[in-house]
């Protein structure tokens, strides 16, 4: 049961489709979520990134500052600035 | 004769170039109308994701904060005017002018002092021309704002909503900007920002999220500092939604202002040339009754 996740900035959507797992970097500690968490929204460490596990490939994004909203119908990454590595 | 038709000629040259300016604005101005209308709506999931996550914290965390219960008696209110750089927009800037003069009066009414903060140059020069204090103004990018201009604005308020009244800074947040209703309706709407008011739908987030149920969210590191954080990425971005709404409607207006001034053109372009050419008539008419009439003399005469 994959995840749906979304990677939004202020000026647009960078990333959003389903996953299996996400990893981020809050200012607790890296955090994985996959599929069932209880929702959570953690603060994001500035420089950060995200990595977003989907079928055999990663997706990593840089994010600076933000959040992380993990609710049951999917976790959003709310970034100020957000940038996928090619 | 011959230089009322020179008169004429010259008026529907300047009539016709003006036009062509006019043209071009007008185009400029349509052109505009989708880019920010594309703008809003890739910020829209941000502004709305926001707005939920503050909801669900401010619904179950039972910390105060200054971002969702205001402070008791506020004294000093912090108001945004979203106004253009450039002119020729028809009442554009003069509507939003309007309703934050209504909407000063009302708070001065309530007793508060009011700190203003200006976007646009033309609200600047109206507030100056009155000798108005502006605490803030914020020019350069009316018709093309980016993130980073919102911040611009944003910063100054955050940190003065952070002082609160009583040190010098401000307890509430008021917003006036001008709503995109649609190609031929703008209305300027004043808001407020902070402290926010709960299950309100805001202009940049409808309905549409207060739908679903509100999680039931556990905090990392803690609710209080996630709401600390959440508080200037908030006002950021209702700003930044406001930014590009009123850029919209701005072009809009323009946009509109353009076309009638291009009709006006034509119209008075069509009128000079018909009286330029009655004139051109007149003035040959005349020639050959001249000289009709000189011969006629000659064959008297002769």
């Amino acid at each position: 049961m994959p995840i749906r996740v979304a990677i939004v900035s202020p000026e647009q959507e960078v990333w959003s489709g389903d996953a299996d797992m996400v990893i981020a970097r809050t200012t607790d500690g890296d955090l994985g979520v996959l599929p069932g968490h209880v929702p959570l929204l953690g603060v994001l460490a500035p420089g950060g990134t995200v990595r977003v596990k989907t079928g055999g490939q990663e997706i990593s994004a840089a994010v600076d500052g933000g959040f992380i909203s993990v609710t049951h119908s999917g976790v959003s990454i709310l970034a100020e600035t957000a940038t996928l590595s090619s | 004769m011959a230089g009322q038709l020179r008169e004429y000629r010259r008026r529907i040259r300047s009539v016709q170039s003006t036009k062509k300016i006019t043209k071009a604005m007008e185009l400029i101005a349509a052109s505009r109308i989708a880019k920010a209308r594309a703008r809003v709506a890739a910020a829209r999931p941000y502004a709305e994701e926001i707005t939920r996550v503050i909801e669900a914290v401010a619904s179950q965390s039972t910390t105060s904060h200054p971002l969702t219960t205001g402070r008791e008696n506020p004294t000093r209110v912090a108001v945004v005017v979203v106004t253009s750089d450039r002119g020729l927009a028809g009442g554009y800037s003069s509507n939003a002018l309007k309703r934050a003069g209504e909407l000063t009066e009302t708070l001065r009414a309530e007793g508060k002092d009011i700190e203003l903060h200006v976007v646009g140059r033309k609200g600047v020069g109206y507030y100056r021309f009155r000798g108005r204090t502006i605490n803030g103004e914020y020019t350069g990018f009316s018709e093309q704002p980016s993130y980073a201009d919102a911040k611009s604005v944003a910063d100054a308020l955050i940190s003065s909503f952070v002082a609160g009244g009583e040190d010098g800074g401000v307890d509430e947040i008021h917003l006036v900007h001008t709503e995109y209703v649609s190609a031929l309706t703008q209305t300027a709407v004043a808001n407020r920002l902070l402290p926010k008011a709960l299950g309100e739908s805001d202009g940049a987030a409808p309905a549409s999220s207060s739908g679903t149920p509100l999680p039931q969210y556990e905090f990392e590191p803690s609710a209080e500092a996630v709401l600390d954080a959440l508080l200037p990425r908030y006002v950021e971005s209702r700003l930044y939604a406001a930014l590009l709404e009123s850029a919209a409607s701005e072009s809009a207006a323009r946009q509109r202002a353009m076309k009638s001034a291009t009709d006006n053109a034509e119209d008075l372009a069509r009128i000079y040339s018909r009286l330029a050419n009655r004139a051109r008539q007149d003035a040959i008419t005349q020639e050959i009754s001249e000289i009709v009439g000189g011969a006629n003399a000659l064959a008297s005469a002769g």
